[in-house]
């Protein structure tokens, strides 16, 4: 995909965000241009011919190392829809990443914490993470550490935003209570089966998913000194 | 005898009592339940925590902790600054544990870098981030006397904090928030006298703790205020996800310096503190003996110190200002200065490029752990490429703690909630951020 | 406020103002509204090291009807905002506002969604005190700034009219405060 070479001809008001990773390969966000993020204005230093591509980690190949492939057949030897739930295993930076599909994310939390040669017990952490530009952009992320082996794995599904729907893994791992609902107050994903999905951090009545990356920063122009600065979402500013 | 007007109401039937008509009320409902609503303007509720209690006479049949009065948008203001500013917002998260914050943001940022911290920056590190654990244990104790009335406790805690703030001030410039622990290593050098300084803190410190002991350790209002106190046991920890020192006073010797080691805990001679008791009495005494096993930590840094760069080689990534104290007080030093306007073009661009636009992060995502004061502090870090994060998540253990809440409290009596919420030690500027 | 209003305007008016407002200045009640970092501060200042007692602070009355000085410390989030506006209110004059910090003064460095941009556009606030957190020995120097502002404060409508094109000068804190 060729880019414009001079930044004026993207459409005024419309910023390319990147993405990380993709659901197909064939379903890749478009690539970034420039440097600055200008638009609107004659871009003279050349910057603006930069294109950098979407990541796309590649799924790894065995043996993963260390004790990720322990982790991994014994998930497989465990559940027996393995294949159909996971749809890709990346291992990056010493750590392992299962993408699951969501239908499959409560099951896979009963066995990764139930089966004797898994025992992952502690549910570290749920959060998500929005990929503006992919078909599922919204990414809930699951960390979990065995106390046991001393291992850590990160399950990672995705859902869309006209169907944000997960299944809880409250019954389970009773600590997701208020990590899913903070996952839902700041994306919009909406956890069935959970105890009670309400608004943690934000008033109750407030409107939309503030961590999804097209709600604003929301901040108002700042005067110093005479002069205005836009809020940091406005700026000008590096990529 | 006045009437007290009623209505109903999807709960029930509401009363509005004024005055002179409580025998009114007492007659109509069989039990004495009341809604009591607690916070979040409260002077014991550790910050801005919102408790809404049932009540039966005094004993609390239900409790719902309501958070969110604080929270920030730290997570999303560090997707628009560049990865070393992060360090700025995110400091401010838990605000008295601000090293393990940086931390925790800053291996996260190497680790996706693919850079280690020098081993001098390490160990500054782990000493500034077991100070802090002291600084925060006495702003723990504090608050907790003073909750239960004793409020000399108070001003001892506040006292003992003070000196570890004087060492801050000397090191790192703020007693606050410091912004001292960037991507790479660390902001500027020990000054020349922060080791002896130190090492007079430490006996500080060890006459402030003994002192302590002396007023509380077996004081028997303090002591039956806290003992069989909101009891927690290791599989509801777990199960709710409770780290720190909630989870090490049930029994469960957890802690991430000793079970994934990182800036070379390892190499340290340090005890983790256990009791087996899981109530209020534990928790405190766990936290007097973790600021211990920090004392020891800090000496054996001091022994280990030795000269060195405190940040990373790559000049496109570290920091690369160094600072000195001039006449119109702290910024760059004359040599850095001359060094980019005289000698080395090169400098002036790699400082110009890394502070206008920052060094730029390879894509992929980690999650990285340190243990703070309150329990496991994570951090999920995802990068695009480029020079702002792309999604920076805090897994703060003040958030998770707060859950145990109602496990501890229900059953209790109101005034057993007290020491509860001071013993689950939540900072709801970590728990909302 | 009530009994002002009909004491007559005179020289007696001025003496009494001026006693009334040392009065007032000298045993100044903090309510307790502290939120987040500056709240730290907030509490070392009435520690033993920074003690507001020489003040006559020491007191930080909790509940807002017994206090006259609401320090906002700390950075108010959208949810916290109704809570601050319905404390205040239940403070009964006279009542001062002191935001603390940044964040409280202006939203600080969060100017984004979740933070009121200071919280002047909650309650009326008397005095700014910048900083990030601001030291103590800062928060004393807005404390007795404040103080020379009550004892400058015209006692009742009829007092304020006089005093209308008056202008309080707010002194450097190298100066002393002695009365």
């Amino acid at each position: 995909m060729t880019g414009p070479e001079n930044p004026t001809d993207q459409p005024a008001g419309e910023v390319e965000k990147a993405t990380v990773f993709s659901d197909a390969p064939a379903d890749l966000p478009a690539p970034k241009h420039g440097m600055f993020g200008v638009e609107g204005s004659g871009d003279t230093t050349g910057f603006g011919g930069l294109v950098r591509e979407p990541w796309n980690p590649p799924p790894a190949q065995r043996p993963y190392g260390g004790y990720f492939d322990e982790v991994v057949d014994a998930l497989a030897a465990a559940y027996p829809q393995f294949d159909a739930a996971v749809e890709k295993v990346v291992v990056d930076r010493g750590e392992l990443t299962l993408h699951v599909a969501r239908e499959h994310v409560r099951e896979l939390a009963q066995v990764l914490r139930d089966d004797p040669a898994l025992r992952f017990e502690l549910l570290s952490s749920v959060s998500g993470v929005d990929y503006l530009g992919t078909r599922n952009r919204l990414h809930a992320v699951y960390h979990l550490t065995s106390m046991t082996y001393r291992r850590r794995v990160r399950l990672e599904a995705a859902v869309s935003v006209e169907d944000p729907h997960l299944p809880s893994v409250t019954a389970v791992y009773p600590t997701a209570d208020w990590q899913e609902r903070e996952t839902y107050d700041m994306f919009g994903i909406v956890f069935d089966g959970h105890p009670a999905l309400t608004r943690i951090l934000m008033p109750d009545d407030w409107d939309g998913f503030p961590q999804r990356k097209d709600y604003p920063l929301g901040g108002i122009p700042v005067q110093y000194k005479g002069a205005t600065i836009p809020p940091p979402d406005e700026r000008r500013a590096y990529r | 005898m006045r009437e007290a007007p009623s209505r109903q109401t999807t709960e029930g039937k509401v009363y509005n009592v004024t005055g002179g008509d409580w025998e009114d009320v007492l007659g109509e409902i069989r039990d004495d339940r009341i809604v009591v609503n607690f916070g979040p303007q409260h002077p014991s509720s550790h910050g801005v925590l919102r408790l809404v209690f049932e009540l039966e006479g005094e004993t609390v049949t239900d409790c719902r902790p309501v958070i969110g009065y604080l929270h920030t948008g730290i997570e999303k203001n560090t997707e628009f600054r560049t990865w070393t500013q992060g360090v700025t917002f995110l400091t401010r998260a838990d605000y008295l544990s601000s090293f393990f914050n940086e931390t925790v943001y800053c291996l996260g940022v190497e680790q996706l870098l693919g850079v280690e911290a020098p081993a001098r920056a390490q160990l500054i590190r782990v000493l500034m981030m077991e100070m802090n654990r002291v600084s925060s244990h006495w702003t723990t104790i504090g608050p907790t006397g003073m909750e239960l009335g004793a409020l000399t406790v108070m001003t001892n805690s506040m006292r003992a904090r003070e000196k570890c703030l004087d060492v801050f001030e000397l090191i790192t410039g703020l007693r606050m928030n410091h912004a001292y622990i960037r991507p790479g290593g660390v902001a500027q050098d020990l000054p020349e006298d922060a080791p002896e300084k130190i090492r007079d803190w430490i006996k500080e410190m060890q006459r402030e703790l003994a002192e302590l002991d002396r007023l509380v350790g077996a004081q028997p209002i303090w002591v039956n205020r806290l003992k069989d106190v909101g009891w927690l046991g290791v599989d509801g920890c777990i199960a709710l996800g409770i780290t720190g020192p909630l989870l090490r006073a049930a029994g469960l010797p957890w802690d991430l310096r000793k079970t994934e080691p990182y800036l070379g805990y390892e190499t340290f001679d340090f005890e983790v503190p256990t009791d087996d008791r899981g109530d209020s009495w534990s928790r405190f005494v766990v936290r007097v003996a973790e600021m211990h096993e920090s004392l020891k930590i800090v000496e054996q840094v001091l022994d280990r110190l030795e000269p060195g760069p405190t940040m990373v080689d790559d000049p496109k990534v570290a920091w690369p200002a160094h600072l000195s104290i001039g006449p119109d007080g702290m910024g760059n030093s004359l040599e850095h200065v001359q060094k980019i306007m005289a000698t080395s073009m090169e400098s002036l661009i790699h400082h110009f490029k890394l502070v206008t636009e920052g060094f730029r992060v390879p894509p992929g995502q980690t999650y990285t752990t340190v243990e703070a004061p309150r329990g496991v502090l994570g951090a999920h870090v995802v990068s695009d490429g480029g020079t702002r994060p792309y999604r920076v998540h805090f897994r703060e253990p003040s958030f998770v703690n707060i859950q145990c809440l109602p496990a501890l409290v229900e059953g209790g009596l109101l005034s057993d909630v007290i020491p509860c919420i001071a013993s689950v030690d939540s900072l709801m500027g970590g728990c909302d951020r | 406020m009530g009994l002002e209003e009909k004491l007559p305007d005179g020289i007696l008016l001025a003496s009494v103002e001026k006693i009334v407002n040392w009065t007032r200045k000298s045993s100044l009640w903090p309510a307790t509204f502290g939120l987040a970092c500056c709240a730290i501060e907030m509490m070392t200042f009435g520690a033993p090291r920074f003690d507001s007692a020489r003040f006559g602070m020491e007191v930080f009355r909790p509940s807002p009807r017994q206090a006259d000085l609401m320090i906002v410390a700390g950075r108010v989030s959208q949810k916290m905002a109704p809570v601050l506006r319905q404390i205040y209110d239940q403070m009964p004059d006279p009542k001062w506002v002191l935001a603390m910090g940044v964040c409280a003064s202006s939203g600080g460095m969060f100017n984004n969604y979740a933070i009121v941009q200071g919280v002047d556009h909650v309650v009326p606030v008397d005095m700014y005190l910048p900083g990030c957190p601001p030291r103590p020995e800062m928060l004393i120097d807005a404390v007795l700034k404040l103080h020379h502002k009550i004892m400058n404060e015209p006692l009742g409508p009829k007092r304020a009219k006089r005093l209308e094109d008056q202008h309080v000068e707010l002194v450097p804190s190298s100066q002393k405060f002695a009365r």
